[in-house]
């Protein structure tokens, strides 16, 4: 049985805030949403309320960077990039501030539809200079973010779950290296933040049909490590399929896409996702599985990819599910 | 107090030079930011000749060339902000909102002894850090303005976390009224107000001019100064030509509010001739070589001095 871990950011943020005089909290009007409460009641001197003001927020925030600050930026991933783009260009990318963008509820873990699914996000971060990008998967991941965020010598995005998270790996995020989950030879996975669950409910299934999976969880998805992922595609026979909770179009499919024709890799790549489509409102569960993010979605992929049938079904995903982790799960509120 | 520089001409003067370095700029290239001069001298003038409190320029007098953008591959990478002195706790730093107030700003340097005048030469050159929209790397620039309404709300940043660290040194914007347009301007007011950033002084140049055009035709913004008030800084109005009014308005007390002094100029104080431009006074390019000669005799009169003899 896979633990769940309540709010895994809010104690981890904490711990590492009040570890580092020049850590600042900031928060747009999304505290509790973003588990940041609690540290503003406890700790207002190092909290700043910046209001329902991003553009303001992100210049202020490249200010106190200016000022040797290592703010905190925290909102929902979409409010970060979308309206305040310029800000986050001008006042923190290009001087290269160690600004912390933690951006929540990335993707389709919101039912808020269009306006709160950062579905572009890592899209949009990949192609501005200077930007590091990181990706939580699991609550070991969200409770080492802070640390390995504030490591980097520039500005970071990150994409953070929150609520009640699984925890799927034991050791912390250590950037710039991926997970090798499974190491096979039939065919490559690769999937970020809340694909890889699936993932490993699809590659268990497979293994049951006799697929040999390799399977890679990225955290790091900028800077990217080609010279070891080349590696790891000439270690399969088969070809290479990416599952992410983001559109496939500048995402880790383009990233691997990227790679193989930089390098001349004669290899098939199926690229899962959102397909030059928003997504709208509603359960996570269901968003999975209408968009084509889910298990069943990778073990077609997989099918496609490989031009075989192995008669998984539902069911057989739904048993090597790491046991009800979903049920005790409510559909994200707002 | 570090005034090394400072107070070998009167401000009057230096305000003067301003206009003249750069209508001899615009005339020699075939256009420029004259009106900007003609607005801004004498606040710029003021800030570096008497108000802010800046150390001797820790940057070559002449300005070295582009030397690369910020990025990990380029550790030497450095700002313009040496033109403005050392940081340090007491010191003031200035940001220049309007970048496209470069051309001004770059003339202020040369006339408070800051730059050489060569550098004036090297103004919109390719491989050169004299930047037309002056960018970070540029003299006298510390952060990126080029897209207007950002500087206050950095400024703000900077002011909060000086403040936190206990530095007594301000935090100086240069201020366009057509960054009223933006929202970012409101925010960051508001932000200054709440957080009682009260390190943070601004001068604006109320031209009511913008780049299409007078501000009224392009989109009307009301009463600035009573918004201001109402979004919670304290505001001073001054004529943008009477130097004792500017040094009356930064006494004004402020605890716990921004200082924001708005500063009513003509955008043809100094260059009468301009106002055959008006409104499209953003960028005088000259029309025709007749004009470009009319405008040298006329405007070289103006200001004292001979026309400037230009390569045709």
């Amino acid at each position: 049985m896979v633990e769940m871990v309540s709010r895994p950011y809010e104690a981890a943020f904490e711990k590492h805030a009040m570890a580092h005089d020049e850590v600042l909290c900031l928060s747009a009007d999304l505290t509790s949403s973003c588990e940041i409460d609690k540290f503003r009641d406890n700790h207002p001197e190092k909290f700043l309320s910046l209001g329902m003001a991003e553009q303001n927020m992100m210049s202020f925030a490249g200010g106190l960077g200016l000022a040797g600050y290592r703010p905190f930026v925290h909102s929902f991933g979409v409010f970060l990039y979308r309206r305040p783009y310029d800000q986050l260009m001008a006042s923190i990318a290009y001087p290269r501030r160690k600004v912390r963008l933690m951006g929540f509820l990335p993707g389709i873990t919101t039912p808020g539809g269009m306006t709160h699914q950062a579905i572009e996000d890592i899209s949009v971060m990949r192609s501005i200079p200077n930007m590091t990008i990181l990706e939580t998967g699991d609550a070991t991941e969200v409770e080492s973010i802070c640390e390995a965020a504030d490591s980097i010598d520039g500005p970071v995005y990150c994409r953070v779950l929150r609520g009640s998270v699984p925890r799927l790996f034991d050791t912390p995020i250590e950037v710039g290296e991926m997970r090798e989950l499974e190491t096979g030879d039939d065919i490559l996975i690769v999937s970020s933040g809340i694909t890889t669950e699936e993932a490993m409910r699809a590659s268990a299934a497979l293994k049951g049909a006799g697929v040999s999976v390799r399977h890679l969880h990225l955290n790091t998805i900028k800077p990217f490590d080609h010279k070891t992922m080349l590696d790891h595609i000439a270690s399969v026979k088969g070809g290479v399929i990416t599952l992410e909770n983001h559109v496939v179009d500048g995402g880790i499919g383009s990233l691997m896409a990227e790679t193989m024709a930089d390098n001349g890799v004669g290899k098939r790549l199926v690229r899962l996702g959102l397909k030059d489509t928003y997504a709208h409102g509603g359960s996570r569960a269901y968003l999975m599985r209408y968009y084509g993010l889910d298990a069943l979605a990778l073990v077609q992929g997989i099918e496609d990819l490989m031009g075989q049938k192995f008669g998984i079904t539902e069911d057989d995903l739904s048993a090597a599910r790491v046991e009800a982790v979903h049920s005790l799960v409510k559909a994200e509120g707002l | 107090m570090e005034h090394a520089l400072q107070n070998e001409k009167t401000t009057e003067d230096v305000a003067l030079g301003i206009r003249r370095r750069v209508f001899e700029h615009s005339i020699r290239n075939n256009g420029g930011y004259m009106s900007q001069a003609c607005s801004a001298a004498e606040q710029l003038a003021w800030l570096y000749n008497e108000e802010l409190n800046l150390g001797a320029p820790t940057l070559p007098m002449i300005p070295k060339p582009f030397e690369g953008v910020p990025h990990k591959d380029n550790p030497d990478y450095h700002t313009g902000a040496g033109y403005n002195g050392p940081v340090a706790p007491d010191l003031d730093r200035l940001f220049i909102a309007p970048a496209h107030y470069a051309l001004v700003a770059y003339a202020t340097l040369i006339e408070t002894g800051r730059m050489a005048p060569e550098g004036l030469e090297m103004f919109n050159k390719d491989g050169s850090s004299v930047e037309m929209i002056g960018a970070e790397h540029s003299p006298g620039m510390e952060v990126h303005n080029g897209t207007l309404g950002i500087g206050l709300s950095t400024a703000a940043g900077l002011a909060y976390g000086r403040k936190l660290r206990g530095e007594t040194g301000n935090v100086w914007v240069y201020m366009s009224d057509g960054e009223v347009q933006e929202g970012q301007t409101w925010e960051a007011i508001a932000a200054c107000a709440h957080h009682k950033i009260d390190n943070v002084k601004a001068i604006m140049d109320v031209n009511r001019q913008q780049c299409d055009g007078a501000m009224d035709s392009v989109m009307e913004v009301g009463d600035i100064g009573r918004k201001m008030e109402e979004f919670g800084a304290k505001v001073v109005w001054v004529d943008a030509h009477n130097i004792d009014e500017m040094r009356e308005a930064v006494k004004t007390p402020h605890p716990g509010q921004p200082l924001i002094i708005l500063a009513n100029s003509s955008p043809f104080e100094g260059m009468p001739t301009l106002e055959e431009r008006f409104p499209r006074l953003h960028y005088v390019r000259f029309k025709s070589e007749e004009e470009r000669a009319r405008f040298n005799t006329e405007i070289a009169a103006s200001l004292g001095i001979d026309p400037i003899d230009y390569a045709h």
